[in-house]
This record gives C-alpha cells, structure tokens and sequence, in this order.
C-alpha cells in the first residue's frame, strides 16, 4: 500500500539518532580516507603528523599488491559468470512453479549465505582434503561461486515475479521457439537484474575472505594481503592506500547494481 | 519490446532448436529438470555434499597418542564439547551474539523508522545509499577501519582526550568481564566492530516491514484517541517485529561464525569460529572443529523455526 509521506514532521530527537547510526557507518570509512595521506609510518597516530601522497606511488610499485589484485578480480569475474548462469536457471525454474521438495531447494540455494562463512570454509577444505584435490585457483572459485548464485538468483527472481507471463505467451503465440523467447523477450526483461546480482555477486566474491583462507593454496588474494596485514602489520602506510582502493572498486558495482534496479517496480506488460 | 524481423523466419536450423523446445514446452516437469539440474548438482554435490562429509567426521574422533583420526562411530567428540573450556567458548559466543543483535537493534530503529516513515525521494535514496554501500563494502577494510580507531594512539582516544572523559574511559576498562587493558584489547572493542559490520544487515529487513505497516492504521489509531507513543508502542512496533527477527537473523548467525574479528580486535579469549579454526588448522583435529560447527548450525535451526512462526522470512 502506497503511504503518502510528508504528513508529519519527525521529531527531532528521531532525526538525530538516525543521523547519529548513519553517521556511526560512514565515519570509520572516513578516517581510512585521511590516514592514506599520513607521514606516520610505525602508529596509527591520531591526527596525522603531517600529510603526503608519496604512499600512493610506493603501493603502485609494489609488485604483490598488483598479483593480488589481479587474482581477486580473475576469481570474482569467474565466479561471477558461474552464479550468473546457475542463479538465473534456478530463478526461471522456481518463480511459478510448484512442486514437491520447493521449499527445500530454495533453502538449500540460500544456506551458503545463512550459515556462516566458517562452516563453509571447512567443510570445503576437508571434502577436498578427502578427495584429494589440490587447493589451487579453481578450488578459490568453487566455493566462491557456492555463495554467489544466492545473490544473482534473488535479483532474478524477483525480477521474474514481476514480468508479465503474458509477454512469454505472445512471443510463443506469435511464432516464437523456446530459445528465440527467450533470446528476444526473457533476457531483455532480466538483463538489468541480472546485470545488478552479477555487480553484486563479483563484489561478494572481490571482498571474500573466511571461505577463501580454507580452500586457498598459496594463492594471495587482496582480502587475503589484507589479512595478514591487519593481524601483523608491516607496511601500514601501503595497506591504507590498499584498503582505500578496495572501498572504491566495490563502490563502483554496489552503485552500479542499484541504478540497474531502481525503478523497476515497473515492467513491460504488467497488469495484463 | 519489439521482435526483429529475423524472428518468425525460421531456418533450417531452427528445426531442431524448435524440437527441443516444443519437447520441453509440453513436457514441463522436464523442462524443470534441465533447469534445475546444474544449479541443483552444484549446490548439492559441491556444498551439501562437503557439508554432511563434515558432519559425518563430528563423530569420529581422535586419537590422544599417535594424533591421527579414528575412523569409528563415537560421541566422545562431542562429550569433548562439554568440558569447561570449550563451554566457555560457546557461552561467551552465544552471549556476544545475543547483546550485538539486541543492540544492532536498537541502533538500527531509529534509522530504519525515519528511512520508512519521513525520508522521501532523494533523502530516502541518500539513506538507502547510506545503508547498502557499507553492507556491500569491503567487511576487512571496515574492520581494519576499527584497528585504526581504537588504537592507542588512534583516533578514538584522541577524542576522548579533547574532551577530558579520561576518566570515564578508566572507569569502563576498569569493569570487570568487558573491561581490558585497552579498548582494542576488551570485550568492548570486539562488540562496537560486531555491532557495526552487521547493523546494515538490521536495518534493511527493519526498514522493508515498516514500509508495508499501512497509513490506515495509524490513521485509525490516532482517531480512536491513541497518543503517538501509544500509536508506536501497540501498532507499529509490534508489526516490525518480524523485520527485528529477520535482521536478528543474519547478526546472530554472523557473529557466531566469525573468527577473524575477535581475533584482530579484542581479549586472546576464544569465540566459536576462533575454536573451529585452530582445531582444523593447527591441531588437525577436524573431528572437534567438525563438532564446534555443529553448535551454530544447531543454534541456527531453532532460530530459524522460530522466526518462520514469527513470520520473519516474509520481511527478508
């Protein structure tokens, strides 16, 4: 039901505690913003001595950030492309169809996000200890791509809930073979949302830290650097640099999948 | 959405494209199958599979003197379980995960209320940014973002200085429990990271049941005399309760499986995650990690149960 806001003021005291918890969210990321910039090199200190941008060219010299951020993009982008195909299959079976055992498999398509990361983790680990496999690259994606259909699937469907079937029925209607609709008439309607839980599934995976330290090998992705940063720091000047560039690549696709879905509440041949 | 000319005009390689689709077109239930096949083999080789592997190994255990795992039926892990450090472990889990939902809560509603209730057009999609670009955020830089903070030379403490609550700050390290030598070092430090890595996840379902309480009703109340704090109390609050349950979902279960924020801001006191951790790693004993994770999982079912009563998963 639409509610018609603007009816009554907030009261002041509600203002400032929904400033307040906002404010508690973004501040923390600020302060990274203004320590990248520090002359300090061995404290945290609080405020910064002096400030310089020379960090900004000794992480870009510094080979194994390079390495890493290249494996965490080739992981997420992998992984990404399997949730985008295993999510919008399991999406297109699920919206309308009912059938023994739905509820189970929808739960068994969200338990990967709802436990935590942990379990899966190690129950990865040691089912590929079990079956001798070697934790390599491809074992990085496996679980990545594990936890990743839930978020592409939950945008399609969602999206599948509001496309009209009366649309599907004229392209068949009209001619159409299975494939051609949905070459023609399917994926135009989900593209944006499947574009949207794509961004988001490639964030998750780029961010990932709990699944990956159990089915890593040697592999060093940027979460990973990151990792052994925080619990002994060497070079803390250079992680901020790093760490402030990891909050800017995952800015990019979170704003992305939301100016793909806003306004979409709206779509081709509803309310037929 | 218009079809290009080329669609009706069906080559001869269309016939067996067409074929298979008029096949699966009548035949619905294989059509189900083909799609739901990969995504299922996936998820159910690959997950589930590994999942129950792991359970399984829960009831093996290990042997004391050559430390190699017995590959016999027991419970003796989990008797293991019930030692006094191990249920140290998991009380002090279960309880950091209580007072971080309740308190994410809390935090959250107000936030969540004026998102629903007042925000409109370009504040209600700043708030709604607000909200999502930290919950999508890297979850280690926002952690890291804390080392910096309560530092003792950070951030934190330099305000406290400038404003002369030196005292006060003594006084709380000085409780004994969540207390410490320093707030990086307290049970403290570990709650304020807890509290906000999952706040997003709080006020988004709180802020999605809030949308749907309809204007009618409080409408309704006011006519029949309700005062606003009545209004809230009776009508509102009880209606977002299921987005409180949904929320308290995801802190629930996100701090009892984390292992690496307790590790990196707080006491050398071990949570769950923390536990299962150093028994695969470590110490090799896979069976007692195995059991260790059997605890949220368990914790977990219930919950679930209960807050599908609650009617929780329809504010997800």
């Amino acid at each position: 039901m639409p509610y018609n806001k603007n009816t009554a003021k907030a009261s002041t005291r509600l203002k400032i505690s929904a400033a307040a918890g906002i404010a508690f969210l973004h501040i923390p990321l600020l302060l990274i913003f203004v320590y990248a910039f520090t002359t300090e090199e061995k404290s945290y200190a609080f405020p910064p001595p002096g400030l310089t941008l020379k960090w900004f060219a000794i992480a870009w010299e510094r080979e194994d950030i390079w390495n890493a951020l290249f494996l965490s993009t080739k992981i997420a982008a992998i992984s990404m492309s399997i949730a985008m195909v295993l999510g919008t299959m399991a999406a297109a079976a699920m919206y309308r169809s009912s059938f023994f055992g739905r509820e189970s498999i929808s739960l068994l398509i969200i338990l990967p996000i709802a436990l935590p990361g942990i379990i899966t983790g190690i129950s990865l680990r040691s089912a590929f200890h079990i079956a001798d496999i070697p934790y390599s690259f491809w074992t990085i994606v496996l679980g990545h791509a594990t936890f990743c259909v839930v978020v592409v699937y939950n945008n399609v469907i969602a999206r599948f809930r509001r496309t009209s079937l009366s649309l599907i029925e004229a392209s068949m209607d009209l001619g159409a073979d299975g494939f051609q609709t949905f070459r023609y008439v399917i994926l135009p309607n989900i593209a944006t949302a499947l574009l949207a839980g794509g961004m988001l599934a490639f964030a998750l995976s780029f961010d990932e830290v709990i699944v990956t330290t159990f089915t890593a090998g040697q592999q060093t992705t940027l979460p990973i650097w990151m990792l052994s940063e925080l619990i002994r720091p060497r070079q803390r000047p250079v992680t901020n640099i790093v760490a402030i560039f990891v909050v800017a690549t995952t800015f990019i696709p979170i704003l992305a999948a939301y100016y793909l879905t806003k306004g979409t509440d709206q779509v081709d041949g509803q309310g037929k | 959405m218009l079809a290009p000319a080329n669609l009706v005009s069906a080559g001869p390689n269309r016939g067996v494209f067409r074929r298979i689709s008029t096949q699966l077109y009548q035949h619905p239930k294989t059509f189900l199958t083909v799609l739901l096949g990969p995504p299922l083999i996936w998820l159910g080789v690959v997950y589930l599979g590994s999942l129950l592997m792991l359970l399984v190994q829960s009831f093996y255990s290990i042997d004391e003197f050559s430390g190699m795992i017995k590959y016999e039926f027991t419970l003796r892990t989990y008797g293991e379980l019930l030692q006094p450090a191990n249920l140290d472990i998991i009380v002090r889990t279960v309880t950091m995960a209580v007072t971080v939902s309740v308190f994410a809560a809390i935090v959250a509603f107000p936030i969540a209320y004026y998102m629903s209730r007042y925000a409109t057009g370009k504040t209600k999609a700043l708030f709604y940014l607000g909200v999502m670009l930290p919950l999508w955020s890297s979850y280690l830089v926002r952690v890291y973002s804390w080392k910096l903070i309560l530092a003792k030379e950070g951030a934190l403490n330099w305000l406290i200085e400038q404003v002369h609550l030196n005292w006060l700050l003594d006084i709380i390290l000085a409780t004994p429990v969540i207390g410490g030598p320093s707030l990086s070092i307290s049970y403290i430090g570990t709650f304020l990271v807890f509290l906000y890595i999952w706040l997003p996840f709080m006020i988004l379902p709180i802020q999605a049941s809030l949308e749907r309480v309809p204007k009618s009703y409080l409408e309704a109340s006011s006519d029949l005399g309700a005062k606003p704090a009545q209004t809230f109390r009776t009508i509102i609050f009880p209606l977002a309760l299921p987005g409180v349950v949904a929320g308290s979902i995801f802190t629930f279960s996100l701090t009892l499986g984390d292992y690496i924020i307790p590790q990196i801001i707080g006491s050398s006191r071990l949570f769950i995650g923390q536990a299962v951790y150093t028994h695969q790693g470590i110490a090799g004993n896979i069976p007692l990690a195995a059991a260790f994770t059997v605890i949220p999982i368990v914790i977990m079912a219930i919950y679930l149960t209960v807050a599908k009563k609650l009617g929780a998963f329809d504010a997800l």
